[in-house]
């Protein structure tokens, strides 16, 4: 218990140093204003014909992937914790990217089979 | 110094042992490794919605499913019944991260308060999309259900009509979404709901002095890095079911 505790002060030392009240408050704003973009593409610029669905799609991922970045990084505090740690968590996902090509492949398979029956 | 020396001092680099190389705390890695397990499967569950997706050739229009404001809108007010719920969980995200805040501070006072906010954040969500859903039904969507169902010809067609774009309509579509769109959503709202519960223990534990006593608000973390990834997954599926 003893030890638990001294690695916990250790750790509570360089690991808080980042977040303050302050800065809880301006992720929140960025993550409401990314919400807010996203919004405004979708009931804004796709029906009036400023952008095409298919354009859309791409901003809303690499939007939704930046508020992800903000709530992993701050929220979750990732972004101060040590690179081993963020390594092991992130490098993994080269997984999920293979996965999505997977089947993403095999939905457009899918797709061009039913187009031809 | 001779080399022999040199091999008999002691290692003191992070991973020499004798310490916790990343010095994250026990259960925080295990609370951080079953995040990662659980961010596994809600992929495999919406990759497998984007590849059902891709492969249909229509697909029910987000901005025609979802257009009313339960008991202010019927019709014509696409999204802002989600944008309110999202709203709620990113907010509740921000008290759970002050009550981590107040707890670094040990300030048991404002973490019982952020985290009252949190969990009422956390009913909020959870009352909307009990709402959301109920009117889904009415509409006739449901597991194995969509509101083509019992009806063949041209009344199938007429009542899918207004759920999709550009007149073309598809039966197995509208059962796919209907599907993936209540277990996906119903698998996040269980995750909320379990939160909830979590964040309601942790709030008696406070409450009760446990962390006072404890030295430490270290469990308000990992309760807290739990409710910011059930916010996380809601922005994936908040983009992917209602955007996209």
């Amino acid at each position: 218990m003893s030890e638990h505790s001294h690695s916990t002060e250790g750790h509570g030392h360089d690991d808080h140093a980042g977040l303050s009240k302050g800065k809880i408050w301006k992720v929140f704003g960025i993550l409401l204003l990314i919400t807010v973009i996203e919004f405004i593409i979708a009931l804004v610029f796709i029906p009036k014909g400023y952008m095409t669905q298919h354009v859309g799609n791409y901003v809303y991922i690499a939007l939704t992937l930046l508020k992800a970045f903000y709530i992993v990084a701050y929220f979750m505090h990732l972004k101060y914790e040590k690179l081993g740690l963020q390594l092991a968590l992130t490098v993994s996902f080269v997984f999920i990217i293979y996965f999505i090509v997977l089947m993403l492949i095999e939905g457009g398979f899918l797709n061009i089979h039913m187009m031809n029956h | 110094m001779n080399a022999v020396s040199q091999l008999d001092q002691v290692k003191t680099g992070p991973w020499n042992g004798g310490r916790s190389p990343w010095s994250v705390e026990y259960g925080k890695i295990m609370m951080w490794f079953f995040l990662l397990s659980d961010a596994f499967t809600f992929s495999s569950l919406l990759i497998y919605y984007g590849a059902q997706r891709f492969s249909k050739l229509t697909w029910p229009a987000p901005d025609k499913v979802f257009q009313s404001i339960p008991g202010i809108a019927e019709h014509g007010a696409p999204l802002v019944f989600v944008g309110i719920m999202t709203f709620i969980l990113i907010m509740s995200s921000v008290t759970m991260v002050l009550a981590v805040e107040a707890g670094h501070r040990r300030s048991k006072k404002e973490v019982i308060g952020w985290m009252i906010a949190t969990i009422i954040g956390g009913f909020m969500f959870l009352g909307c999309q009990a709402i959301e859903w109920t009117h889904l039904f009415h509409e006739g969507f449901n597991w194995g259900a969509n509101p083509a169902s019992g009806k063949t010809g041209q009344a199938a067609i007429a009542a899918l009509q207004p759920f999709f774009k550009d007149g073309e309509v598809s039966i197995v579509a509208a059962q796919q979404f209907a599907n993936l769109f209540f277990t996906i959503t119903g698998f996040h709202g269980f995750h909320v709901f379990s939160g909830v519960i979590i964040n309601i223990i942790i709030l008696i534990m406070t409450i009760n002095g446990t962390f006072e006593k404890r030295g430490h608000y270290l469990m308000v973390e990992k309760v807290g890095l739990y409710w910011h990834f059930v916010d996380l997954v809601w922005v994936f599926v908040f983009t992917f079911f209602y955007l996209v």
